[in-house]
Order: structure tokens, then C-alpha cells, then sequence
């Protein structure tokens, strides 16, 4: 896959910061980030986290305040409007003309372009065909189920072979089996054609499986920008760490090559300093042992089943319940004592 | 459906039936008779082709009709959108003076085009002062165009900002992200989303246009629109016959023109507009 990743378009934001309602609402806070020709960059957080300012500022709907500037390449795309642009954008209402069938829906780049009838008619073909539409060609967009029409607003973005591929949370409309097929879609197209792409979503299983880096933000500012793993394994804030999968917390004090805590204790090889910490670990790297042996002692306080996996809810370690997920075959009962240990290489320490 | 159903139904369509049938149906149904009813029978249809001054009056009514239909329009739906998409202080205030005309009846309106284009209109003073010619204008077809509108632009401009705001803001910035320019916009993304309530308030307007009354009457104008002449012949006249054909005609074409518009626009556009 990284044999087709250098001929896409770089895109670069300078110091693009975005402030509404004149002067009252800032969206976004000076924003840098550089996304290197090919690459997936997925803006993730919660709605109002300023990613859709940030892909709007990237698509020219939005400009930037003075003193922002965006580059595609070594073009100063900055004062351009999205209509001299040539980006490509699928969007979370999928967009399609309802006064056009699925066929002039995906033609329209093209006609608006200006080219010979028949490069259309060929173009266009080669798109159904690539997209397994042949079926639909003729459709008018209300006989389509949601999943057809957003695969139609992704053909008709592409097929216009446009510098960057901007998609506005396009999965968030559909139900979750239609959900997980297309995303298995999107990122094939993305790596076969190797355009350079800014998804937007709010969804860290999306944002995982598609972002070769992931851009977290919160409150109209980055938090961490990352590969999915450095996301998932090194989260450097509290946030971050919330937000991408679940995470347990349990206060303690540091002191030597560990950490006390409510329910004992969590080793801490790296330890250097004393006093106060926060320590965090996720519900699959802890294990769980005899409790005469165990370096933390907890009760059962709910189990649910999951066939692969069992969740555990487990209580006594300070004022939040711990998660624990076992893929042993041992059944938990509510109440019962438990006795378990974290992996000490995936625990992340935030000092207080 | 069984009897007892049968039965409720009957007595919950009745009291429309009567209506229907005491001020619809037989009305019709009489004034078609009357028509019909002169020495030549129903060949005094044919005289509205025939005699010059009901042709004349047809054609005129037709023509003013059509034109007020297709300006108030292209007015309407320009300040429809730009109502609609823009927030400014006096919005509210704005949108319900616009709206205002649908307050008063055809009398009123000609009352106000005759201030306005009169003999001591507005115009006439200010351009007596400025030029010293007094254009006059309130009593000539312009006059009725004037009135016409100012009643017809209130009917489009609600249709189209209704339309407007149900019109998705990522359709216009799709196309635009495939390289339309404005113009496209409008023509490919915004004039077919607005169609069905364009057709709807055209046809509205064009009906009302047709039909309307106490401008024209209050006007005294020169030009003798449809319902003038079956004033004429029916009061001064005394041409019932004549009266009661120009009438079925008046009926038969502004209900052709509302019956095109629902079958363009969907069943229920023009019960929306």
C-alpha cells in the first residue's frame, strides 16, 4: 500500500484558527498540521471539537481568520473557493441531486467540467463498474437505500479525480452492520487510489480502522495527532484516553517501583518521581489471578457475558468501578472476591 | 364495509354533499344552462371567439395575467431566498409588511395604485415637479399590473422561503465541490428544489390574476379585464347569456391552470401554497 502513497497532493493549515458570530464564538484555535501526499488523516472528537471547522477550512467553505493560510501542495489555496478547489467531498446527508438519476448524479463534476460527452460516458462507466453499481445506473436517488446512495456521493466525488478527498462523517447516517461493510469500502478505495484524504467522524472505531493518523481535538484545539496505535497506546491526556476506547482510572500514591492504590498495589518500573499520580490502564491488560497472590483485590460487582469475552464490573478500588475484560471460561458471580494484576508495560501514569 | 359502516359514512360525507351540491353544483350546473339558454343555445359559447370585445377582453386578461405570474415570480423567489438565507435586524418586520397585501381586498389595492400612479398620485407630483409632465399611469394596464403584483409577490414569497428552508445546505455545497459555479447552483441545485412551490404560487397567482375584481373595478380602467365584462354584461347590459358564457370560460381556464399545477407539483403543493 505505500507504493501508491506519494502521488497524492499535500495539504498543509498554517496558523488556521476560525471564529464566529463576530468575534463571540471561536470555533477553532490556531491550528498547524501537515497531511503528506497519499495519507488518511482522521479529524476525531466530540460534536462542537471544531474537526468539521477544520475540514471546512480544508474544503474552502470556511475561510480562516487573517494570518490563517492553506496550502494543496505548493498552491496557496487559501482565498480559492471550493468550486476552484478540485477537491472531492462526500457528505453525512450524502448530498445527491434528488432531480437526477444515479448515472447524471456521478456525471455532474464532469459535465460542470466541461468535458466531451463521450470521456463522460466512459468515465462514468468505468466508476459504476469499479463500484459494483450497474444495477442502479438509472435509479433516481429516492429508490436507493442509504449505503447505495452514499456509495453513488463517494463515485461522484472521485470520478472528477480531484486533488484531495474530503468526507464529512459519510457513515454516520447508516446503521452499523451497512457501517462496517462501507468502511471496509472506503478504505479499500482510499489505498487503491491513494489520494490524499480528511475523514471526519466522531467514531474512534472508524478513526482507528481508516486514519493512517488520527487528529483528536477537543474544544476547538488539538489534543494529540497520532498513528491509531501511538492514539490507542500512549494517549497523553486524560481526554485522549477517554474518548478512544475505555480506560480505567484509579487514584494512588507513587512511591519506588510502584504505585499504592485503594486495592493494593500497581507496579511502576519506570517510576522517577513520588507524590500523587493518576494511573491508567485499559480493561484487556489486566489479568486475573488467585487472589492470595494478587496485587489488587476487588469484588465482582456485575458480570455480563459476551461469548468471546466477559466483561467485569468490579468494585472496591476507590470511587469509580474498574472494567475488566477475560477471555477465560470462568464464570463470575456477583459479589464474589477477585483477585488480578495489570500489565505493567501498558499501564499510562499522569502525574497530579 | 358493512351496512353499519356504510352508514356513518354516509352521514359524516353529507353535510359536504350538501354544500357541495347548494354552492357548487347546481350554481354551475345553472349557469351553464343560462349560457346556453340564449336564442342560439350553446353556440353562444363560440361568441367569446367571435365578438371582438369578449376576444379582446380574454386575451388581455390572459396576457396580464401570465406576465404578473412570471415577474412576481422571478421578484419573489430572489427576495424569497435572500429572506430567507440572510439574518439582519428588521427581518421580521420586513417579512411581515411583505405579507401585509394579503390583508386587504381588491378595492383597497386600487386605491393605493391610484395614490401612487393617479392623476394626484405620487409619481404624477413628483415628476410634474421634476420634469413638469405628470406621468399618470394607475388607470392603464401598468396600473393593473402595479395592484396585480403587489398582491401576487406576498403568495410567492411565503411558498418559496418555505420551500428555501427545507432545501439541504450540502446539495448547494456538493455541486459547488464539484466545480459549479453560482449560476449552476441555482439553475442545477436551487430552481429544481423550489420547482413544486413555484408551480403551486404560480398558479396561484395566475388564478387570482384571472379572477381579481375590486382592483380592476376600483381602477376604472380603460381595459376591460374578464370579470369587468361580465360586470358590464351582467348590470348595465342586461346580457345575462353573455355574462353567464364569459364566466363558464373564466371558471373552466383558471380551473385548468390550478388542475396542471397540482398534477406538476404533487397532490398537495397547491393546497400548500
Amino acid at each position: 500500500m505505500s507504493g501508491s502513497r506519494d502521488h497524492g497532493t499535500a495539504i498543509k493549515l498554517l496558523s488556521c484558527a476560525k471564529t464566529f458570530g463576530g468575534g463571540t464564538v471561536r470555533a477553532l484555535e490556531s491550528l498547524d498540521l501537515e497531511i503528506t501526499g497519499g495519507e488518511t488523516v482522521v479529524l476525531l472528537g466530540p460534536s462542537g471539537c471544531g474537526k468539521t471547522t477544520t475540514l471546512r477550512i480544508v474544503a474552502g467553505l470556511e475561510e480562516p481568520d487573517p494570518g490563517g493560510r492553506v496550502f494543496f501542495g505548493d498552491d496557496d489555496v487559501t482565498r480559492l473557493p471550493i468550486e476552484k478547489r478540485n477537491i472531492g467531498m462526500v457528505f453525512q446527508s450524502y448530498a445527491l441531486f434528488p432531480n437526477m438519476n444515479v448515472r447524471e448524479n456521478i456525471a455532474y463534476g464532469l459535465k460542470v467540467r466541461k468535458m466531451p460527452k463521450v470521456e463522460i460516458d466512459r468515465r462514468v462507466g468505468e466508476m459504476v463498474e469499479m463500484m459494483h453499481m450497474g444495477e442502479l445506473e438509472f435509479r433516481r436517488i429516492d429508490q436507493l437505500s442509504g449505503g447505495q446512495r452514499q456509495r453513488v456521493a463517494l463515485a461522484r466525488a472521485i470520478v472528477v479525480r480531484p486533488r484531495v478527498l474530503l468526507l464529512d462523517e459519510p457513515l454516520t447516517a447508516l446503521d452499523a452492520i451497512l457501517r462496517t461493510r462501507l468502511r471496509v469500502e472506503i478504505d479499500e478505495l482510499l489505498r487503491r487510489l491513494g489520494i490524499t484524504a480528511v475523514y471526519v467522524t466522531h467514531d474512534q472505531g472508524e478513526a482507528m480502522s481508516l486514519g493512517d493518523r488520527i487528529v483528536v481535538m477537543s474544544n476547538g484545539k488539538v489534543e494529540q495527532i497520532g498513528t491509531p496505535r501511538d492514539i490507542y497506546y500512549k494517549p497523553n491526556s486524560e481526554f485522549v484516553a477517554e474518548f478512544i476506547g475505555s480506560i480505567n482510572r484509579l487514584h494512588g500514591i507513587a512511591c519506588g517501583d510502584h504505585v499504592e492504590v485503594a486495592g493494593g498495589t500497581v507496579p511502576w518500573l519506570l517510576n522517577q518521581s513520588s507524590g500523587k499520580v493518576e494511573i491508567l490502564f485499559r480493561p484487556e491488560n489486566v489479568g486475573i489471578c488467585d487472589v492470595s497472590v494478587a496485587q489488587l483485590k476487588g469484588k465482582v460487582v456485575t458480570s455480563f457475558f459476551q461469548g468471546d469475552r466477559t466483561r467485569l464490573i468490579v468494585g472496591g478500588l476507590g470511587e469509580r468501578d474498574i472494567v475488566i475484560e477475560t477471555t477465560d471460561r470462568t464464570e463470575y458471580i456477583s459479589g464474589q472476591d477477585i483477585g488480578f494484576q495489570v500489565d505493567p508495560d501498558s499501564i499510562i501514569v499522569l502525574e497530579k | 364495509m358493512n351496512r353499519h359502516e356504510y352508514r356513518n359514512l354516509v352521514i359524516l360525507v353529507l353535510p359536504t354533499a350538501i354544500v357541495c351540491i347548494a354552492f357548487f353544483i347546481l350554481p354551475m350546473a345553472k349557469l351553464v344552462m343560462i349560457g346556453g339558454s340564449g336564442e342560439r343555445g350553446l353556440v353562444a359559447y363560440l361568441d367569446i371567439l367571435t365578438k371582438p370585445r369578449h376576444f379582446e377582453s380574454l386575451i388581455a386578461t390572459l396576457l396580464l395575467s401570465i406576465l404578473v405570474t412570471v415577474t412576481a415570480l422571478a421578484v419573489a423567489t430572489i427576495s424569497g431566498l435572500f429572506l430567507e438565507r440572510n439574518r439582519f435586524r428588521g427581518r421580521g418586520l420586513l417579512i411581515s409588511m411583505l405579507t401585509f397585501p394579503l390583508a386587504f381586498p381588491g378595492v383597497v389595492i386600487g386605491f393605493m395604485v391610484i395614490m401612487l400612479g393617479g392623476r394626484q398620485g405620487l409619481v404624477s407630483e413628483i415628476s410634474k415637479a421634476v420634469t413638469g409632465d405628470k406621468i399618470v399611469f394607475a388607470y392603464s394596464i401598468v396600473g393593473l399590473f402595479v395592484g396585480y403584483m403587489y398582491f401576487s409577490i406576498p403568495r410567492v414569497i411565503l411558498t418559496i422561503m418555505a420551500a428555501a428552508e427545507k432545501l439541504d445546505p450540502a446539495l448547494e455545497e456538493a455541486a459547488r465541490s464539484l466545480g459549479a459555479p453560482q449560476w449552476r447552483v441555482v439553475l442545477d441545485v436551487i430552481l429544481p428544489a423550489l420547482k413544486p412551490g413555484l408551480i403551486a404560487s404560480g398558479a396561484i397567482c395566475f388564478a387570482t390574476s384571472m379572477g381579481a375584481f375590486g382592483t380592476a373595478f376600483t381602477l376604472a380602467t380603460n381595459i376591460d379585464v374578464l370579470p369587468m365584462t361580465i360586470y358590464t354584461e351582467f348590470t348595465l347590459n342586461a346580457n345575462i347569456v353573455g355574462a353567464a358564457t364569459l364566466s363558464i370560460v373564466l371558471g373552466i381556464i383558471t380551473w385548468t391552470a390550478l388542475y396542471i399545477a397540482r398534477s406538476l407539483s404533487g397532490s398537495n403543493a397547491v393546497a400548500a401554497g
